[in-house]
């Protein structure tokens, strides 16, 4: 199905496997992501695309297989996993922003405590990154002072102020209003067209069509199939992924 | 009455004795219970089951046992002291750090998950996952049970009356002896001393509870 050669992937899984107790959420998963492009999962709810995304930082622990990031297999626990997370950058459904920390407190905390950056550099930094994703005026604020949007673009750029090698989209506007969805998905397409490495998680497929170099289509824990989006839309291959798109397509 | 007016300076001193067990012993007993509870969220097993077994075991019996190994027990295995205070408080913070390791592991849970896993998908080591992110949170929580766990140790302390340890309970326990024909009046002012403390203590949870708090 991937047609590009593993060793030049930026994100490489192989084989991976997981259970949650009976179910079996990831079959034999085999995902490699260059640099720079932007691959879209989609698939059914419970299809197991949010733990294929987790797992690419170890926030779902896998049983079989392997997944690197830049050559580098994810260790298990400790100092090398939360070095080689400082590298991936996460942007959940429910924002998480810290809920005590202010808006600038946010996405300045990462670069001051993990990569040891002065507080008067890592501000200077969070400011034009707010600016860029729109919300720089919030900045003394808390998290529940802002909108779903403006919270999840603050997210966007706390994983940002890392300077992540690849960044991770797990549904990020599923918990939005929908007038609050584009605000998200402009900053995501501005992102890609950027040059940034992205895997993204979503049920979005405008921004599927807009922004991705490759579709990514999940179901019952198995990736079915892997194309180019316009290949992918206008005629996917399988029935699973025939069935899927006609009950989007309907509504 | 005149019996608590003529000992006034007997009741003050005992007042100040059992403040003083009561902040020490209360001050290592958060440091240690904030650590035990740490453990107990660890990654590591070895960590979890020693914070596990040392919290059932220590609030599972009676304080009068933590006293006696302190005061009894420590001595003969070569631990010595030159005062009883010390094992008083080594008994007192101890026994109350069980107490305080349950309600702050309550107060971290109540933190919703996605909260620790944001900090650790930006690169955060588990210390600072949660000494920046979860305990700070887990405050607000963990602040009523927290000052009730201290109301308790304030009142616990007078069991240290029972170990040589002269404090609030151990005077009184003197002074009724001593006017065997007022005993309830000795003991009304006990309790009156004992409220001195425990009340401020109530007060001080509502103001800090309400600073603390924050909005989601």
């Amino acid at each position: 199905m991937t047609t590009h050669v593993p060793g030049d992937a930026l994100v490489s899984l192989n084989g991976v496997n997981k259970h949650y107790g009976q179910l079996h959420v990831l079959k034999d998963i085999n995902l490699h992501v260059r640099k720079g492009e932007v691959v879209v999962v989609i698939g059914p709810s419970g299809s197991g695309k949010s733990t294929l995304c987790r797992a690419i930082n170890r926030l779902e622990t896998i049983e079989g297989g392997t997944i690197s990031i830049d050559g580098k297999v994810l260790p298990e626990e400790g100092k090398e996993l939360a070095q080689l997370r400082a590298d991936v950058g996460m942007v959940f459904q429910s924002f998480n922003l810290f809920a005590h920390k202010t808006i600038l407190e946010n996405v300045t905390l990462g670069p001051i405590k993990v990569k040891g950056v002065a507080k008067a550099q890592a501000d200077k930094e969070a400011m034009a990154l707010l600016e860029r994703v729109g919300v720089g005026h919030q900045a003394p604020k808390l998290p529940a002072q802002l909108s779903g949007g403006q919270q999840q673009r603050v997210a966007i750029a706390r994983a940002l102020a890392m300077k992540p090698k690849v960044m991770l989209f797990d549904e990020p506007t599923s918990a939005l209003d929908p007038e609050m969805i584009n605000e998200v998905l402009d900053v995501m397409i501005q992102l890609a067209k950027e040059g940034m490495t992205m895997v993204v998680v979503t049920h979005e497929m405008g921004f599927a069509r807009k922004a991705a170099d490759r579709v990514v289509f999940m179901a019952d824990g198995q990736i079915v199939e892997d194309a180019k989006p316009e290949e992918f839309f206008t005629n996917p291959k399988s029935d699973r992924a025939k069935d899927f798109l006609s009950k989007l397509l309907t509504h | 009455m005149e019996v608590i007016i003529e000992n006034l300076p007997l009741y003050w001193e005992g007042l100040l004795r059992t403040l003083f067990l009561s902040v020490v012993s209360g001050i290592i007993a958060l440091v240690l219970g904030t650590l035990l509870a740490a453990a107990r969220v660890s990654p590591v097993a070895a960590l979890r089951g020693f914070s596990t077994v040392y919290v059932e075991i220590l609030r599972n019996t009676p304080l009068t046992i933590a006293f006696f190994f302190a005061v009894v027990v420590l001595p003969r295995l070569g631990v010595t002291f030159q005062q009883f205070e010390v094992a008083a408080i080594i008994a007192l913070s101890a026994y109350t750090a069980a107490f305080i390791a349950e309600a702050v592991r309550s107060g971290v849970n109540s933190v919703p998950l996605g909260q620790a896993e944001a900090a650790r998908s930006i690169g955060m080591n588990f210390g600072q996952v949660l000494n920046l992110i979860i305990l700070p949170q887990a405050l607000r929580t963990v602040i009523p049970p927290l000052i009730n766990i201290l109301i308790a140790l304030v009142k616990n302390s007078s069991v240290a009356g029972a170990f040589f340890v002269l404090e609030l309970f151990g005077y009184g326990r003197q002074l009724a002896n001593a006017n065997g024909d007022q005993v309830m009046a000795v003991l009304l002012g006990v309790a009156f001393f004992y409220l001195l403390l425990t009340i401020p203590l109530g007060i001080l949870a509502s103001t800090v509870e309400r600073k603390v708090a924050i909005a989601r």
